[in-house]
């Protein structure tokens, strides 16, 4: 029972003043957005029937072109393996470079990291109009913009990942005069390999994601014929294209979560 | 137990001289702006000596094994390990020292999903470096034969394949043990190797350490909060208390009573 001597406790802990004021500012800002986006009551409460027409234009999917939009997605996966393998590749030497405490001193950290997060900080989409300017149009070009995005993605987190492990292991190594890279080599990749994995796979179904819209710019994969199916009214096959991007996207998240729990016993 | 007489000086002479493996001087450390962790440590080894480092929690006794071995610099004072000053030292020099000395943690430190034979291999890689010395499967045949040899002295030359991350407790020790003494270190720091093991192993383990360490003539600084390994297994007791070196004196002249004073 409960002694009455000693009131009950608050169930929630009050807000300080700075608390408040925080709530405050982040409601204001959330309203500020929604009217800098343009929010709408009107216009999303009269979507319903709009949507509804063009789901009735689009169904049922057309199957006529299913051979080419087939070869279309297989180019699509080419495009996403490709170029991820190359930035996954890449990303490791630099990581090692961008990672504390493993290779290089704070400087180089610094500077690689400051790239790395520029990289990020370009959309797909722009990387992929800068390749097509510099090597043309087509699937060479999404590649190189999947393998720079990819570059960015796990070069970052395979440096946070190289300096999350339990830096035991390579001090035991330091005291027996190992040199950095064979510390990094024998003691943080393998620690870290688990994690590599996981952020490839994640990489990998980043890149899937990615390839299927580059063609909306010329960069090759199924994204340009979503964009013909727009523009020349053709539903059923752009409903045709969308339903493929979902299948294999869902199939490569899938697949990556059978992975990531078959390797390294973990579905991160 | 020990094979030793507790308190038997060991140490080796030079023409009447004893040989200093390592000397302390000033040792100074603080982190942050918070109070030093000691200062003013002056102690030194004897090649061959093996000495206990006692004291409670939080007096020192990692940050000052690490700073014996440069891994952690210290604020003020000076280290000669093996008769070269760590300050003096650039970086590949320092490494040619590092490659004559070895650190046995608590927490075993093993890289886990590699092999047993490649953590022990990777206890050469002071003295070579590159690809051949990452794991077992590169490794020329001399690495792997000498690490074989290691394994079978801690006994677990059958599990050379396995992961170390399938290892008991007791087993990862051993092989924490065999990667330091592949290399032939001339100096080794094992910090409290027995504390995550249960007493039985810890006893077994300890007991093999100090049997190799001593058959090989490895000068060790050690610590422990195992009182009677202390007594047993140093040949001298150095006690830190309030950043201060409280005792410095053979084991067998260390009462029960100085001891349970270290942790007051």
């Amino acid at each position: 029972m409960h002694n009455p001597s000693h009131p009950l406790p608050h169930r929630f802990a009050r807000p300080g003043g700075l608390g408040f004021v925080s709530y405050v500012v982040v409601a204001l800002v959330v309203l500020w957005s929604l009217e800098g986006a343009g929010w709408s009551m009107d216009r999303l409460l009269s979507s319903p029937p709009k949507l509804a027409d063009f789901f009735s234009r689009a169904w049922p999917p057309s199957t006529h072109n299913l051979d080419r939009l087939a070869w279309k997605m297989v180019e699509t996966l080419q495009i996403a393996v490709a170029g991820a393998a190359i930035g996954i590749v890449l990303s490791l030497p630099i990581a090692l470079l961008a990672a504390r405490n493993v290779l290089v001193g704070r400087g180089i950290n610094q500077v690689v990291r400051v790239l790395l997060g520029f990289i990020r900080a370009v959309p797909d989409l722009a990387w992929a109009l800068v390749f097509v300017v510099a090597v043309g149009l087509g699937p060479f070009a999404g590649m190189l913009a999947i393998a720079i995005d990819t570059i960015g993605f796990c070069g970052r987190f395979f440096a946070d990942d190289m300096e999350n492990t339990d830096p035991g292991p390579a001090e035991a190594l330091t005291a027996t005069g190992a040199k950095r890279i064979d510390i990094a080599a024998s003691a943080i990749i393998p620690a870290a390999m688990p994690a590599f994995i996981s952020t490839s796979l994640f990489g990998l179904e980043k890149a899937v994601r990615s390839s299927t819209i580059l063609g909306l710019v010329g960069a090759g994969g199924i994204g340009i014929e979503l964009k013909v199916g727009f523009d020349l009214f053709d539903y059923p096959t752009a409903l045709t294209v969308i339903l493929m991007i979902a299948v294999v996207v869902i199939g490569v998240e899938q697949i990556g979560a059978v992975l990531r729990q078959k390797i390294i016993g973990t579905a991160r | 137990m020990p094979l030793d007489r507790p308190g038997l000086r060991r140490g080796v002479t030079q023409g009447g001289l004893q040989v200093l493996d390592l000397q302390a001087k000033e040792l100074a450390k603080r982190f942050g702006s918070g109070a030093p962790v000691f200062s003013g440590l002056e102690f030194s080894i004897t090649q061959g000596d093996c000495v206990a480092l006692v004291g409670a929690n939080g007096t020192g006794k990692s940050t000052l094994l690490r700073c014996c071995l440069g891994l952690i610099a210290p604020d003020a004072g000076e280290v000669s390990l093996l008769g070269e000053k760590l300050t003096d030292l650039g970086g590949a020099a320092r490494r040619a020292l590092r490659a004559r000395t070895g650190l046995v943690g608590q927490k075993h430190n093993l890289v886990p999903r590699l092999s047993v034979l490649s953590n022990v291999i990777h206890g050469l890689l002071g003295r070579h470096s590159g690809p051949r010395y990452w794991m077992q499967g590169l490794a020329p045949a001399e690495a792997r034969t000498a690490a074989m040899a290691t394994l079978t002295k801690v006994g677990l030359a059958d599990l050379a394949l396995r992961r170390a991350d399938q290892l008991s407790g007791g087993q990862s020790q051993r092989v924490a043990i065999a990667r330091a003494l592949v290399g032939n270190p001339r100096f080794l720091v094992a910090d409290e190797p027995c504390a995550s093991l249960d007493p039985q192993a810890g006893e077994e383990v300890m007991a093999l350490f100090m049997s190799l360490v001593k058959r090989e003539g490895v000068t060790v600084l050690f610590t422990s909060h195992n009182v009677q390994h202390a007594l047993s297994y140093g040949d001298r007791i150095l006690g830190l208390q309030g950043g201060r070196i409280a005792i410095d004196a053979a084991s067998a002249d260390v009462t029960p009573k100085e001891m349970a004073q270290l942790y007051a």
